[in-house]
């Protein structure tokens, strides 16, 4: 197998961590919905946006990876 | 990486004035050039609106005043109010990161903190910038850090290193983040794109997909501005306060 090809697949099997990053961000805008129907008066809104974007680095964190394996290295 | 065509062509660095001084390539780049127009549009914003300072502010002016309370809020809440010295640094990165990520959404121009260098510049100046203040301020003591409140003694071999570790990650993560973001939103912006050449007569539906994505980069460009900003406070929480 040459090397383009090995690439490819290390690079398509790094990008399945973004399957963690879906989970992540489904299970915190769960719960900022939950929280809010039980109290619209609730400002969790802040916070959840935080916890997006630490759930969506994690993720994007594979798919860097996922970059590196197919372009650099 | 070689400025290839295709998605990767929007991230090359383009000398504009090329300056050379011995070996060292100086050069005045398009990078440059939109860090440049960042501060110039922040700073005319901020001095502009607050010319005539007046104490029931006009629409501009709450503009500046709206941003300095956000910050100065974030700060104050995540730093306590012996944060609230670092605030002009703050609001600086602030307003660097959030106006570099958001002149990277006009079409043509150049998001200069898609290149890790510059994240990773900004994060590393950060954390030392953090660790030095932790040390200063509370000596050796500040190795307390790592070895939390109320933690029983036979414990600390295994948590210590695991501390150290998620403290010295700091940087990388911050950095990465950051870059990944930034890098990782144009580049699906130019592969869909990619799409709307090759599919012809339904280039409607690759254009339409462009433009919803254009609104999540939105989100995501003050987001993680927003994001880089509050880690900045809560590390220097950390150094300040120590738990």
């Amino acid at each position: 197998m040459d090397v383009s090809s090995a690439k490819m697949i290390g690079a398509g099997l790094a990008a399945i961590a973004l399957a963690g990053a879906g989970v992540g961000i489904g299970l915190i805008f769960s719960s900022l919905i939950n929280a809010l129907a039980r109290n619209p008066a609730a400002n969790v809104t802040g916070p959840a946006y935080i916890g997006f974007a630490l759930a969506e680095a994690t993720g994007l964190f594979g798919l860097g990876i996922a970059f590196y394996i197919l372009l650099i290295a | 990486m070689a400025a290839e065509a295709g998605p990767l062509a929007q991230f090359a660095i383009k000398p504009l004035i090329p300056i050379h001084i011995g070996s060292i390539n100086a050069s005045y780049t398009n990078s440059a050039a939109f860090m440049t127009l960042a501060v110039v549009l922040v700073s005319a914003l901020i001095l502009f609106s607050t010319r005539s300072a007046s104490l029931v502010p006009s629409r501009w002016q709450s503009v500046s005043e709206l941003a300095y309370e956000f910050i100065a809020n974030m700060v104050r809440d995540n730093a306590g109010q012996e944060g609230m010295q670092y605030f002009p640094f703050v609001f600086t990165l602030f307003t660097f990161v959030l106006m570099g990520n958001l002149l990277g959404l006009i079409p043509y121009a150049f998001t200069f903190t898609s290149h890790i260098i510059v994240t990773f510049a900004l994060a590393a100046v950060i954390f030392i910038g953090v660790t030095l203040i932790g040390i200063v301020r509370h000596g050796i003591g500040f190795l307390k850090l790592f070895a939390p409140h109320g933690v029983p003694i036979w414990l600390l071999p295994l948590l210590v290193p695991i501390e150290l570790l998620s403290y010295c990650i700091r940087p990388f993560t911050l950095s990465f983040r950051l870059f990944i973001n930034m890098m990782v939103g144009h580049m699906l912006l130019a592969i869909v794109a990619g799409f709307a050449v090759t599919f012809g007569i339904f280039a409607i539906f690759p254009v339409a997909v462009d433009a919803a994505l254009i609104l999540l980069e939105l989100l995501v460009a003050c987001l993680q501005a927003f994001v880089f900003t509050i880690l900045t406070c809560i590390y220097l929480h950390d150094a300040l306060h120590l738990h």
